[in-house]
């Protein structure tokens, strides 16, 4: 029967509950967070009761129904046009009194409401009861008593929800407005007789229009002629000014003070037994420590030092342990796919293993985010991150942040290490919009953990005596970027934006629980590997192509195939007359190489001596005549020639394979476009194989490092690291250590990845926006990379003269801006407001 | 030049760490009244300053049901009692 299906709308505060309880009533998963605005998009679910289906809807949090803010516009606009059968008033009992103002707004709009008295395990804590009969006779609206963490009060809430959904008439309680009574009634008497006003509730209407309410006005002008709706609003208008003339007190303050005193009566013999919270007075004690103007900054920077050792430092060590079992399973994919050829492998066999190394470098870091999720869901919780943000806002603020930045901040990897994907979502938390803009921006500059093994990579090339100082630099100066970048931006593009104050409440401390902790790190990590499973594969897929085609001429091909059938001739030759020569002929030399190869790698897999020795067994039951030849039996010496003969044909090939690979790169599509870039970057010092390697890394970052690894390729039989190889190749190309600075530099700036560019295009909901993140990164990166690397190389600067140079300039300018806005801010007046009537 | 306001007023920003004060009157407009009210900074109500964070700025305040920070820029506009007023 579709008239018994229900739609329900939970409305409620930032904290009150409303996500538990919407995870509770639906057993749908969402963000839930112990801090201000996590929510603000509106989130659907649904259950089945007895009589039917129920579909539930998660407001965002407001404190009233007004029209300032977009979460409260957002919220009102769905109770009043898409009316739900039922509204869940979701309040956090153990702070009623204020709780109550949108509860009597709700059922001023006449919306059959449930109250939910939620946090009723803090109320009980403190010894405190509530009369609940007497406060719902006095609403004349069912009140539940539920505990959302530990999903108390469900089928209570459920089952109150199919009782007010059969109560159409409007809610016992109307707020008195004393003196203003009469103006509402000529209002809503005036409204009444339009039609098309119909299906507003008139008293509320009524109310709004005194309290010049836009939207209330908007919904007047839309439905109403002209005439009509300026005779109404201008009614409306003149009622109010002649009641402040009269009463000295504006119409929204009067209905504020009224409601005040309303809820007052209401809850008057409500609280039964108990006193004032005695949780406040353990926060009181916490906050007198944790906020001390000495301790406090060393308490934050204890704290994020703390996230940085556990999750970054022993996070990277236990990926030692987790990476052997992403290893196998390459082995076991390698091991399905077609084999290997001589010259080349088949597509499928090295696409697929190109989708495996690309998936597998992000998979990597999946123990670091778990715990570092965790222990930022843990700070969340606790209640500690919003006294972070009213620790910091002051320098954030003067740099068109806000102190709730600091959430996203930390995730985007202030320090080292984090992610600009959850980063950039944590952003919607948010209230000023402004300052929620900036972050998106600022947030992509910080040291995502992809951006790490570069670093890494060139500071061992070219900065060994000076890597920490590097590294500090580095992960200062992106800081010092960001605060930069947010300020230039705050002041040009987003200057438009709208803003609004900073009002933040300091929840109480609560202790986290496993439960809510774990589920939030999942989540989060969950995020992040869905961007592995999608965007980061379909672009490996597309970066591959790019660099796969068109492919070698048929003129060099021919070339390499006559090098091949040369090499296996010598091998062959080598082999003539030897014991092992008959295993070792035909079609059976590339099952012998590949035999081979699979061996050396299983070798390197295998920790330990009885691994290894394992590794040995294995291979020698899967076939005793390669493995003879692979590891010769001692004193044979036929089986010793033969694999010396074989290891020779074996680095041959590898070495044509390395050619070939390197001339279809060049020749390829990826390749033209870096050659193509030359002539801008060449300011910067990038070749055409870096170029390549920063535009795969914007696929993901990761990619930068195998790039480079296969643009700078091993010789013959050398097992160099990639430092080495990079190292003697470039320094032999003229590359300098300023070179890497300036490499260092622009991927610093670079643009997000392309998961997060997604992510900021659902976070400000606009393409411009999204192209604006990409292309703003750039063109700043390539101007202080060419800069920095043409002034360095005109002044003869060494690299680390070059990176100080540039970290102490930004650092002096960033000092400049910090000042300047502060002399600004101090000529800001206090008096904005238009109140004649008080004016003396 | 320095600007200074056309009625002077002593307002919250003006008050002391653990002085407690009563709100007169709110001198901004639309959508920062409106939060402020919300949560709770409506006149009449007292208010305990508790403490400014360790920059100075924002200010944390006690109201009856919660604590709430502000930054000085909005506590400027808050125009309270003056103690023997009340
Ligand atoms: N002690 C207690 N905490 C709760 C209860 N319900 C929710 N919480 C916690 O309150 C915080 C805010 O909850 P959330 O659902 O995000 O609130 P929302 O902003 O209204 O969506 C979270 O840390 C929850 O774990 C409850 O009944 N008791
Ligand atoms: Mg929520």
């Amino acid at each position: 029967m579709t008239n018994s299906d229900l739609l329900v709308a939970l409305a409620g505060q930032q904290n009150a509950g409303k996500s538990t309880l919407f995870n509770v009533l639906t057993g749908a998963r969402q963000h839930v967070a112990n801090y201000p605005g996590v929510t603000v998009d509106k989130k659907y679910g649904v259950y089945r009761d007895a009589s039917g289906k129920v579909t539930a809807v998660d407001l965002p949090g407001t404190y009233s129904l007004t029209s300032f803010s977009l979460e409260e516009r957002v919220a009102r606009d769905f109770l009043l046009i898409e009316k739900p059968d039922v509204t869940v008033n979701v309040v956090d009992a153990s702070n009623l009194k204020r709780s109550l103002h949108l509860t009597l707004q709700l059922t001023e709009m006449g919306l059959p409401t449930v109250l939910a008295l939620n946090m009723m395990d803090v109320v009980e804590r403190r010894g405190t009861q509530i009369d609940r009969d007497l406060l719902s006779e006095r609403l004349g609206v069912p009140v539940v008593a539920t505990v959302g963490r530990k999903g108390e009060g469900r089928e209570a809430l459920r089952s109150a929800i199919r009782t007010a959904s059969g109560t159409h008439a409007p809610a016992r309680c109307s707020v008195d407005y004393g003196d203003l009574e009469t103006d509402i009634a000529a209002l809503e008497a005036a409204s009444g007789a339009h039609g098309a006003l119909a299906d507003i509730p008139g008293r509320w209407l009524a109310l709004k229009l005194l309290e010049d309410d836009r939207r209330a006005v908007e919904i007047v002008r839309q439905r109403l002629a002209g005439d009509a709706a300026d005779a109404l609003i201008a009614d409306a208008g003149l009622r109010a000014a002649a009641f402040a003339t009269a009463r000295g007190i504006d119409v929204p303050d009067h209905v504020v003070a009224c409601r005040d005193r309303a809820v007052r009566a209401l809850l008057d013999g409500v609280f039964m037994a108990g006193t004032r919270e005695t949780g406040s007075t353990v926060t009181e004690r916490i906050d007198r420590f944790v906020l001390n103007r000495f301790a406090a900054p060393l308490f934050l920077v204890f704290t994020v030092f703390m996230i940085y050792q556990v999750a970054i430092v022993w996070g990277y060590e236990l990926t030692e342990y987790t990476w052997p079992l992403l290893a196998h399973t390459r082995e076991f994919i390698a091991g399905l796919l077609p084999d290997a050829g001589f010259l080349t492998d088949p597509y499928i066999r090295s696409m697929g293993l190109w989708l495996v190394d690309s998936a597998n470098t992000l998979l990597n870091y999946v123990p670091i985010f778990l715990i570092l999720f965790a222990l930022i869901a843990m700070l969340e919780d606790s209640g500690y991150m919003a006294r972070i943000a009213f620790i910091l806002d002051k320098v954030l603020h003067r740099f068109g942040l806000h102190g709730q930045s600091t959430l996203p901040l930390i995730l985007g990897g202030v320090f080292a290490g984090g992610c600009a994907v959850p980063g950039v979502m944590a952003t919607k938390g948010i209230p000023d919009n402004r300052a929620r803009m900036a972050t998106i921006f600022a947030v992509p500059f910080m040291n995502c953990l992809a951006k790490v093994p570069l670093y890494t990579l060139l500071l061992g090339i070219f900065f060994v005596e000076n890597r920490s100082l590097m590294m500090f630099y580095i992960s200062t100066i992106t800081v010092i970027f960001a605060l930069l970048v947010s300020k230039l931006l705050t002041k040009t593009v987003l200057s438009g934006q709208e803003t609004s104050p900073f009002v933040m409440e300091l929840p109480t401390y609560h202790l986290p629980t496993v439960k809510g902790v774990v589920r939030r790190a999942v989540d989060r990590t969950w995020l992040y590997v869905k961007k592995v499973g999608t965007i980061v594969i379909a672009v490996a897929v597309v970066v591959f192509t790019l660099l796969q085609f068109p492919g070698l001429s048929d003129e060099r091909w021919a070339h390499f195939q006559t090098e091949g059938a040369k090499a296996i001739a010598t091998f062959e030759t080598k082999m003539a007359g030897n014991a092992y020569a008959d295993i070792a002929t035909g079609s059976n030399v590339v099952g012998l190489i590949n035999f081979s190869n699979d061996y050396k790698r299983a070798k390197l897999n295998a920790s330990g001596a009885s691994a290894s020795s394992a590794v040995n067994d294995s291979f020698e039951a899967a076939n005793p005549a390669f493995y003879a030849l692979v590891r010769p039996p001692r004193g044979d010496a036929d089986a010793k020639a033969a694999s010396r003969a074989l290891r020779s044909l074996v680095s041959t090939r590898k070495t044509l394979r390395r050619e070939m690979k390197e001339e279809r790169i060049r020749s390829s599509l990826l390749g033209t476009i870096g050659r193509g870039m030359e002539p801008v970057t060449q300011f910067a010092g990038f070749d055409w194989k870096i170029n390549v390697a920063l535009l795969s890394s914007f696929a993901a970052r990761e990619s930068s490092v195998a790039t480079l690894g296969v643009l700078f390729q091993q010789d013959e039989d050398q097992n160099a690291s990639l430092e080495t190889r990079m190292g003697a190749e470039t320094t032999a190309a003229g590359a300098t250590a300023l070179l890497a600075v300036s490499m260092i530099l622009f991927f610093a700036l670079y643009p997000p990845c392309l998961a997060t560019t997604v992510m900021v295009k659902i976070q400000t909901g606009s393409y411009k926006w999204m192209m604006f993140s990409i292309l703003f990164p750039t063109v700043l990166g390539l101007t202080v990379s060419s800069a920095v690397y043409s002034i360095g190389k005109a002044t003869g600067a060494s690299g680390i003269e070059a990176m100080t140079a540039v970290y102490f300039g930004s650092l002096a300018l960033l000092i400049v801006v910090g000042l300047f806005g502060r002399r600004r801010r101090s000529a800001f007046l206090p008096t904005m407001a238009h109140r004649p009537s008080l004016r003396t | 030049m320095l600007h200074t306001p056309a009625v002077s007023f002593r307002s919250l920003n003006d008050i002391k760490p653990g002085c407690r004060v009563r709100i007169r009157r709110h001198h901004s407009s639309g959508a920062v009244r409106q939060r402020l009210m919300d949560l709770g900074l409506m006149p009449n109500v007292d208010v305990l300053v508790v403490r400014s964070a360790p920059l100075n700025d924002p200010i944390e305040l006690k109201l009856e049901a919660a604590n709430v920070s502000l930054r000085r820029q909005e506590a400027a506009t808050i125009e309270v009692f003056d103690n023997d007023e009340q």
